[in-house]
Formats: structure tokens, sequence, C-alpha cells
């Protein structure tokens, strides 16, 4: 469809100029070179993009026509029964509410704990506000794994092992989303503004409640769409901390799925990881332009 | 990133230096209130593990009986483990095969999608899909397209009459499965890491270059690669820290093809990566004093990478 877009697309203004001010050769270098181009992203985007293909190509196929030869190119019609199969497999929807739970209370905590103290750190000054803030640049370096084994025994210890409490406590604040929000609030939240406030009376939680949270919703939109897709995502920790195997999150289901039946049932393990994209897909539909364009911004500040 | 430390924040209360005493001390209250969450949790679950996970690695310890001393026979035992110095050889090797090709190909994609006027934002989308979806689900349509049976890579070259590769099964194969994988998921979010940095280069530099007759070639070498090496250090150190600590990738895409351990790595443990060989240590072994040996390892090969990485890029910008 792109491609058709590109080349037909009818010239516009200035390229109908400068072919009346050029040389006929060299315009034609320059269209050919823009249709090379845009053929060589379309590439790329179809590169992109095929693996989901693929897998609706394995999800809608049985496991025998899967293994036949030459592979299926275009989609079957078997997704209804590798899907019937997929739910009597695992507790599909069980563990998709339990990564819905996890990752939906670990946003609002993120996005409530970590802005609050970015606010902290971006307008106000107080005793011991650098070397804690050089101490939360530090620990943005620490690797999970040196803290994996001791973070083990104390939640063992505690009891959380097995339950989602050990997923969702320790994420709920974070130093990256605190230090992202504090650039953004430096900029986007005007001191005469909270002068303002503070004349008028108003306690440090309305300040940061009225004034500071309305001016930085977008900000707030980035670290949210940010931290529920890689809360969705996260697999490692939930396979050590969730020990009892049929209560777990959508990512580590899927892997049991693909450890005991991906040698056998094809069809019915990549129906599972093709349905389990389905949320987070949505979410980045919606949140796309803005997680993109941020994130991007964050890379080259 | 770098900016963080040294911007001067703009104080709305009065400065600390002006309000002394208790009274001042006081006044400051709901300040430190409101940053403890985030200390809190790092205490109870960052700083205490990673000093017990020193202490672990000077003890011998399955996690439930008594701890026993063992001095430095952890790390001694560390430099002398073969299958630890063979999974440090994995992980790089893997690295490298996906890292140089994504650089490579993010940069190009990047500069494409600067010239390019239309559908910029279609493309963007398009490219950055890869990187939000989870692991586990695009490691198991990986393993299905590096299937030996009935994969499409082996098909693709059965039709052009090239022999099949057990891809998942030989130690090359294993390395090209995993670093396809991640040049695939990281590729496009690169590429638009470098485009927000092309796009920061004023025009009127492209133009200066144009009149002084430099070809498109030379333009990107004396005037694009040194404005773009801030970026090209922010990607490649995010690379590096990543990759080295690449885990669900082997993970999920070898756990079926080998029968002893979910962390084997796949035959010939050829796709055990050094957090792999963490999690087995630990896990599967109820190693835990050793696990922690692993673990301060691989941390000072990933904080070793990240200085020469570091140091690289920096002395190329002073020449």
């Amino acid at each position: 469809m792109a491609t058709t877009h590109g080349t037909r697309r009818p010239r516009t203004v200035r390229e109908t100029r400068s072919i009346r001010g050029t040389r006929t050769g060299r315009i034609r270098g320059t269209r050919g070179r823009g249709i090379a181009l845009h053929a060589v992203l379309v590439l790329g985007l179809l590169l992109s993009a095929f693996p989901f293909y693929w897998a609706v190509i394995m999800s809608t196929h049985t496991s025998s026509e899967i293994f036949s030869f030459p592979p299926k190119l275009l989609p079957g019609s078997h997704f209804p029964e590798n899907v019937r199969h997929l739910f009597a497999a695992v507790d599909f929807f069980g563990s998709m509410l339990n990564s819905l739970l996890v990752a939906g209370s670990v946003t609002v905590l993120v996005l409530f704990f970590d802005s609050l103290a970015a606010f902290v750190f971006a307008k106000f000054a107080f005793p011991g506000r650098r070397p804690l803030f050089a101490l939360l640049m530090l620990i943005f370096m620490v690797p999970a794994q040196l803290a994996a084994i001791p973070q083990f025994v104390i939640m063992a210890k505690l009891g959380w092992i097995g339950s989602m409490t050990s997923l969702v406590v320790p994420a709920s604040a974070n130093a990256f989303g605190i230090f992202w929000m504090r650039q953004y609030m430096r900029g986007a939240i005007p001191d005469e503004l909270l002068d303002a406030s503070r004349i008028d009376g108003a306690h440090f939680l309305r300040q940061y409640w009225h004034v500071a949270l309305p001016v930085v919703r977008p900000g707030l939109a980035f670290l949210g769409i940010f931290t529920f897709m890689s809360q969705w995502n996260d697999y490692a920790w939930p396979l050590i901390a969730l020990t009892n195997p049929d209560n777990v999150t959508l990512q580590v289901a899927l892997s049991q799925l693909n450890g005991t039946h991906g040698t056998t049932d094809y069809g019915m393990v990549m129906t599972g990881a093709l349905l389990a994209l389905v949320p987070l897909l949505t979410v980045f539909a919606i949140g796309a332009r803005q997680i993109i364009g941020d994130l991007a911004k964050g890379a080259i500040r | 990133m770098a900016t963080a430390l040294d911007g001067k924040p703009s104080p709305v209360l009065a400065d600390p230096s002006a309000v002394r005493g208790k009274r001042g001390r006081r006044a400051y209250w709901h300040l430190y209130a409101a940053i403890s969450p985030f200390y809190l949790l790092f205490l109870c679950f960052g700083l205490v593990p990673v000093g017990f996970s020193l202490y672990l690695s000077f003890h011998r310890w399955d996690g439930l009986g008594r701890m026993e001393w063992a001095g430095l026979s952890q790390y001694r035992y560390l430099l002398a483990d073969s299958d630890f110095w063979s999974s440090i050889g994995n992980t790089v090797v893997i690295w490298a095969l996906a890292t140089f090709p994504m650089v490579f190909l993010a940069m190009v994609t990047a500069v494409m999608l600067n010239s390019a006027v239309r559908f910029k934002n279609v493309y963007r989308f398009a490219y950055f899909l890869p990187n939000v979806t989870s692991v586990v689900a695009v490691a198991i349509i990986f393993g299905s397209v590096f299937s030996t049976n009935f994969g499409l890579v082996n098909a693709l070259l059965q039709a052009v009459g090239l022999d099949q590769v057990a891809w998942l099964n030989t130690p090359w194969g294993i390395k090209v499965a995993i670093a396809t994988l991640m040049t695939w998921q990281w590729t496009g979010y690169n590429a638009i890491i470098f485009l927000a940095g092309l796009q920061t280069i004023p025009g009127e530099l492209y133009e200066a270059a144009r009149i002084d007759g430099a070809g498109p070639v030379a333009t990107f070498f004396r005037v694009t690669l040194p404005l773009m090496r801030p970026v090209l250090l922010f990607v490649l150190v995010v690379s590096t820290v990543t990759g080295l600590q690449s885990f669900s990738e082997p993970q999920v895409l070898l756990q079926n093809t080998a029968n002893e351990s979910a962390f084997s790595g796949g035959p010939g443990h050829a796709g055990r990566t050094m957090v792999l060989y963490f999690f087995q240590q630990t896990f599967d072994n109820n190693d835990f004093g050793y696990g922690a040996a692993v673990a301060w390892g691989i941390f000072l090969v990933v904080a070793l990478f990240s200085i020469v990485n570091w140091r690289l890029v920096q002395r190329r910008g002073e020449e």
C-alpha cells in the first residue's frame, strides 16, 4: 500500500518548480533515488512486520499442516481449534488477569511515587538534595542479578514468594522514572505558578496535586505506558518468584506452554504467543506517538 | 542524560543555608517523606541485597541449611571454572553478532528516514513495533522460523538449492538465531534514536558541505558521524549493558532443545549466556554462594566492557 503511494504521488509545487529549473538527467536521478529510498524502507517495514505475519500463519494451521512441506505462506482455517486447545492447556485468562493486575498496580504506584519524588528534586532545595540525587543515579546502574538471590531470600522470609506481591512491591518506585520525571518537571512547571500557589497558602501536597500534576500530564503518560509495557513483558524475575505453576503471569504461562508443548503442538503454542501480544500492541497503538517521541528525546538529551 | 547533576534547580522554598537549626530541619520533613518511598524500597530490595550478595559470595549456602564460611574459594573456583569462561565467550559472541549489524542497520535506516519526507510516522511506528513485543512471544515465533524441520529459513535455503542447517542444534546456528532475534527487536528502536539525533544537526552544515563539493559519503563521515558521537555512545552503552545480560532470548528459544535444565542454553551449552549460567548455578543447583560469586563476575565483565566502549568512542572524538 505504502509503495504505490510513495511512487505515484502527485508532484508538489516545489518539485514542479525545481523540475522546470534543472536539467532532465538530474531530475530522473533524484526521483529514482526517492523511489529506491522508499523501496528499501518498505523492505525494512516488511522485515519488521514479518514475524507477526508468520505467527498468524502458524496459529491458523494444525501442527501436521505446519510440519508438511513446502511451508504454508497463507493463513489457514484452524484458528478456533488452536484457541480451544490453548485454553485447555493453560489458564490463559487467569494468567492474563495476573499480568494486568501486576502491570496495572505497578504503573499506578510508579506514577505516584516517582512523580512525587521528582517534584521534590526538581523544584525544592533541602539539605542533602545533591548526594541523594547522586545516589539515585548510582542505583540506576546496579545490575539486577546482583540483588536477585538476597531478594529471593528476603521475599521467602516475608512469605511473598509465589504471590504477585513479590512482583509489585520491589517495582513500585524506580530510579529511571524519578530521573525522567525530574528532567521533565524542571522545564514544565513555572516557578511563578508555585510561588503564587504558596502565597495563596497551598500546602506541599496541594501544590503537587493541583499545580504540578496537571502541567506534566504528557510526561506521566509516557512514564505510565513505558512502565506498563516493561512490567507486562517482564520475565526473568517472575519466572523465579512465581513458584506455583498454576498462578503465574502471562509471560511465564507462555514459556510453560512452549516448554511442555513446544515440540508437539506448534499451532497451539503459536496461538498463545499471538494472543499474548494483542493487549500490549493495543496499548502501544494508543500511545505510540508519545512513547516514540519521548524515548528518542530522552536519548539525545 | 549527562546534564543531570550539574544543572541548578530552581528552588522555590528558601535556600537551605538560610533556615538553620531544629526548626529549619523540621520545615523539610514533608520533602524527605515525599522522596522516602523510593529510598526505603531501595534499602530493602537494593542496598541490603547487594551487600548480602557480597557476603554470600564468601560462603557456601544452599538456601536452607547453615551458611559456611568459604573465604575466597568461590572466587578461586570461578576463575578456574571453564563453564563460566565459555559462558562469557558465548555472551560476547552473541552480543557482537547482534550489536554490530544492528548499529549499522539502524544508522542506515535513520539516514534514510531522515531524507524521506513522506510516511515518516508510518515507518517510525512500524520500525518501533518489534521492540514493544515480549521477548517470550518473539522467541517462540523465532524458534519456529529457525526450526530444522519446518522452519522458514531452512525452506528458503532449500529453495535456492543450499544445504539445510540444524539451526538450534549447532554451536554457531544457536548463536546466529539468538543474535538475529536481538537484531530484529532492537534495530528499529535504535534507528529512531539515531533519527532524533540526526534531526538536531542543522541543515546549514549539510548545505556548507555541499557547497564545498563533498559527496554523500564524505558528508556522512565528516559531518554526520562526528556530530552523532554522543548518540552513538548512548546506543552502544545501552546495547552493551543489555546485550551482555541477555537471558530471556536464549532461555525461551532453547528451553526445549536440551533435556537437562531450562537454563542449559541448548545442545553443547552453545547458547548459555553469563546470566543463564547464573540462573542455572543458583536456582537449579541451589548453590547460592557460588551463584553470588558468578553475579559479581558478571558485574565486572559488564562494567569492563562498558568502560572500554566508552573510552573507544571518546578517544575517537578527541582526534
